[in-house]
């Protein structure tokens, strides 16, 4: 047990756990304002049932030994999680429970971005309950634990380019094309209902994210078997987003003669979405020219995705599933042994380590697909997954929560409670009369 | 002349706006206006404050229109504005006295009919 460790990730585990309402704010901003609090509400959801599903069993089947495809039942209600150093690591088994718990937390509430103004509330959280436990545990377990196939392998995920962004923008697809169009979508103009908001929540996930890169570190600093330094991850957290937010705002002057804070957001969530499986494992100039690089290809499929019939809302697969792609290629041509005490990439003379990072994507998108489609048919035969025309017409947030982001209360009649019960009695009275006659 | 006034529901708005120009009807005015026209009220909960929301959000469209467009506006607002539950909203035609272009001073019909410029309307 190292105590510089814990105290940091302590505070990494709390950093990661902003990013959830950072993203709720992020997307929250995009939709219109019919739909704010229910889009907001999708993230915010998945503190409460995601944090119980990975207590009581996800966690288990993660980083439980099982075999190489999935963990075991070993951690069930946490059992055996205690005080005790997590394997391999300096800090307690249950802090590395509660740091990994925030990260199935978020990945699932990206998922929301490509489903907004359109999905069933109380589908929504059995498919993400589901999602969890079949989508996310296994292929945490894949590549995190020390059993899973892909670490076995060598493929490099630092902090989740696969497991997180990859997995959730996969996952996203399918769901939205499961799901279909808004109603509105292509026939008139959806627009970002409060851009501030977007800003708000780019800046809040970039201040989460270094807890989500330089925590997985595992450790402050010490070499612990698994990274050398969580300074390398900070600092790469840091450069990586500024080269893609200066290269984005770039090909925006260069495209149309003005830079915009949208697309600004947006450049950042794709800056830290590319860094993310590399923050470790790269020199901080290698950071600058991955997250240079990493613009390009996510600011062309955002404006591809717009002509097409995909109505990924909020651009889960342009950002996360693009950017993590690129990033975790990148990985492998990127790497070095020098900055993680682990292996060299591409550049560095390992050309193998590409075959490898490959490897690793296209069995994130292989399974992450196919179980996505699977659950939401499970979930759509039992239950609907979209609301009705009307409802998604009248918005989300009175529909399926009762409630308006934005309501100045003219017009609304207070129902009290004492007047209740002089209408049960007339009720009762009348009752009475009735069974006179 | 005539003054129509439109009140229908927001999320109505696009396809009122795509039927009125597929009519040739060029201009109009928008407002947001609350009102209640009978629809069932919506029941809110705050942290236990429970409200009946009387009073829902529409869009009020003003268009001032020569007598022979008054059918084909109305009809337009009709088509785009329906979905056959309560609290689609109404249509009233008023009366007008008087018609003024505020650019070149025309009066009444002159004032209503859209201007054509190189032989193209505009």
């Amino acid at each position: 047990m190292v105590p510089a460790d814990v105290a940091w990730m302590i505070v990494a585990t709390a950093l990661v756990l902003l990013m959830t309402p950072a993203l709720a704010f992020f997307y929250g901003g995009l939709v219109r304002s019919k739909n704010a609090l229910n889009t907001m509400m999708m993230s915010f959801i998945s503190l409460g049932f995601l944090g119980v599903t990975w207590a009581l069993v996800g966690y288990s089947l993660a980083f439980g030994t099982g075999n190489a495809w999935l963990g075991d039942l070993s951690f069930v209600f946490l059992k055996d999680v205690g005080l005790g150093e997590a394997t391999g690591s300096t800090i307690p088994h249950i802090l590395f429970m509660a740091f990994q718990a925030t990260f199935a937390i978020v990945t699932a509430a990206l998922i929301s971005g490509a489903i907004v103004e359109r999905m069933k509330f109380g589908a929504y959280i059995v498919f993400l309950v589901l999602w969890s436990l079949v989508v996310y545990s296994p292929v945490c377990h894949w590549v995190w634990a020390p059993t899973g196939w892909l670490f076995k392998m060598g493929a490099l995920d630092y902090a989740g380019g696969t497991v997180v962004h990859v997995n959730a923008a996969v996952s996203a697809l399918v769901a939205a094309m499961v799901l279909g169009p808004r109603k509105d979508y292509a026939r008139q103009a959806i627009l970002p209902h409060n851009v501030p908001f977007v800003l708000l929540g780019a800046g809040l996930l970039w201040f989460g994210w270094f807890g989500f890169n330089a925590g997985s570190a595992i450790a402050a600093g010490s070499a612990n078997g698994f990274y050398k330094s969580a300074a390398v991850a900070f600092v790469t957290t840091m450069l990586a987003p500024a080269a893609t937010l200066t290269v984005w705002s770039l090909l925006d002057i260069i495209r149309g003669g003005k830079a915009t804070a949208v697309g600004a957001a947006t450049a950042i969530v794709v800056g830290l979405v590319a860094i993310t499986p590399a923050a470790g494992h790269v020199s901080p100039l290698s950071a600058l020219a991955l997250g240079g690089i990493a613009a390009f290809p996510s600011y062309f499929a955002l404006l591809y995705r717009a002509k097409t019939k995909l109505d990924d809302s909020l651009d889960v697969v342009a950002a996360h599933g693009v950017g993590g792609t690129v990033g975790a290629l990148l990985t492998g041509v990127f790497s070095q042994k020098a900055w993680s005490g682990l292996v060299d990439g591409l550049l560095f003379g390992n050309p193998d380590q590409m075959r490898i990072q490959v490897i690793g994507v296209a069995a994130v998108i292989a399974y992450a697909a196919v179980m996505t489609f699977v659950i939401l048919k499970v979930v759509g035969a039992v239950m609907p997954l979209r609301a009705d025309v009307g409802d998604e017409g009248l918005g989300m947030d009175v529909t399926q929560h009762g409630e308006e982001a934005y309501t100045s209360g003219e017009g609304a009649i207070l129902v009290l409670p004492e007047l209740e019960a002089p209408q049960v009695a007339l009720q009762a009275r009348l009752a009475n009369e009735g069974g006179k006659a | 002349m005539k003054l129509v006034v439109a009140v229908v529901r927001h999320e109505k708005l696009n396809d009122v706006l795509v039927e009125l120009f597929k009519a040739d009807v060029q201009g109009l005015t928008i407002s947001e206006v609350r009102g209640h026209g009978g629809e069932i009220e919506q029941v809110e909960t705050y942290r236990g404050t429970t409200v009946k929301m009387s009073l829902s959000e529409k869009i009020r469209l003003e268009i001032g229109v020569s007598d022979h467009f008054v059918q084909p506006t109305v009809q337009a607002i009709l088509r785009g504005a329906s979905t056959g539950s309560v609290g689609d909203g109404k249509i009233f035609v008023l009366p007008v006295e008087k018609i003024y272009r505020i650019r070149t001073g025309e009066e009444d019909q002159a004032a209503v009919t859209p201007v054509t410029v190189g032989g193209k309307k505009k």
